[in-house]
């Protein structure tokens, strides 16, 4: 029972976050606003993490596997992979590493202005703390 | 024969298969290459191929995992969640980095796209790639983009920054764990975090918040782009 009632919260969810995605003047996908909502009712303490913690374990932890059907299409879709498949590599290794230098240096440029102001977050003994913290999650 | 097939069982045993299968592979191999999705991809493609299985009949059972996405996708919440002190104490270097990384990604990814002269349904596939599979999708599907090509290209991307993450850290000179952590959730989601969690506690807490801090992000960004 204590599964189906977590498949129940999180089912519900996601169809509140279609109900949502229907009702908004704009597009914004429903899997990201049933996040938000999961989230916020969350933080505002309408669900505890018991209510659905073994059921999105199991989603998380299996999250791959979700996605199978959706990349086995790729058969329907060959002669476009075949068409682009060099520029599609050189694309992907291009953008990767330009995503992890401009997210990595404007971490660190942000960190060195906290630090600077003073009351800012990242010197060595406050990672340490971090690190501590996280044990106890 | 073919009426066997197309029953829905089919597709969602032959998807557990063809997982387990990955799954062993890699516990096996133990390299990011070998990744059981792509495993399970390849090996369902070649059965379905081999057998002259046509894909609508697969995808009877497929429509039922389908039916899991948004779900799964809801409860990177939780994952966040479980995260909620790093988050207030340390948000604005987490949403500067994943502002940053996210614009840079979509960026680059239409840039180069311009550059070779890719059509507007594969740039459309492409510009969501750095982001977690479902928000990606979700981004890319209602403004014409072509599904598995954006499955692909995000998985790639995963797995390409989880291999190359130690050599880009030492490149860049990134000695904060902090901003490694989000680098690598920034461009490489969830298999990159994955190596995240092997550099250490803070890099993999950090690579799991940009997840879902860089989901949101790009899917505004694209709401006002696309």
């Amino acid at each position: 029972m204590k599964i189906i009632k977590q498949i129940g919260i999180i089912f519900a969810v996601c169809w509140l976050s279609q109900v949502v995605e229907q009702a908004l003047p704009f597009a914004f996908p429903a899997s990201v606003i049933g996040m938000v909502l999961l989230f916020a009712c969350l933080v505002t303490g309408l669900l505890r993490i018991e209510h659905i913690q073994e059921k999105a374990d199991f989603l998380l932890g299996n999250m791959a596997f979700f996605f199978i059907p959706a990349g086995v299409s790729i058969i329907n879709y060959f002669d476009v992979l075949k068409s682009a498949a060099a520029q599609l590599v050189v694309i992907c290794v291009v953008s990767t590493i330009v995503t992890f230098a401009v997210t990595a240096w404007s971490v660190k440029l942000t960190l060195r202005l906290m630090n600077a102001r003073g009351g800012g977050a990242g010197g060595p003994e406050q990672k340490g703390r971090m690190g501590g913290k996280e044990k106890g999650l | 024969m073919s009426e066997l097939f197309s029953s829905p069982y089919f597709g969602v045993a032959l998807s557990v298969a063809a997982f387990g299968i990955g799954v062993k592979l890699q516990q096996k191999l133990k390299t990011p290459v070998c990744n059981p999705l792509i495993a399970a991809i390849v090996l369902i493609a070649g059965v379905l191929l081999i057998f002259k299985i046509p894909y609508e009949a697969y995808n009877a059972g497929g429509e039922i995992i389908n039916m899991f996405l948004a779900p799964a996708t809801s409860c990177l919440a939780v994952a966040i969640y479980a995260k909620i002190k790093i988050l207030k104490q340390y948000w604005l270097p987490i949403l500067v980095g994943c502002t940053m990384g996210s614009a840079a990604s979509m960026l680059s990814v239409y840039g180069l796209c311009r550059l070779f002269g890719l059509d507007e349904s594969l740039t459309v596939s492409l510009l969501p790639k750095s982001v977690t599979t479902p928000v990606a999708v979700s981004i890319a599907e209602p403004a014409g983009g072509v599904v598995p090509i954006t499955v692909v290209a995000v998985i790639g991307t995963g797995i390409l920054g989880s291999m190359i993450a130690p050599l880009l850290i030492r490149i860049f000179k990134v000695t904060e764990p902090m901003a490694a952590g989000l680098a690598i959730g920034a461009s490489s989601h969830a298999v990159g975090t994955s190596k995240a969690v092997e550099l250490g506690e803070v890099e993999g807490a950090m690579s799991g918040l940009a997840i879902g801090v860089c989901g949101i992000i790009t899917v505004l960004i694209s709401m006002v782009v696309l």
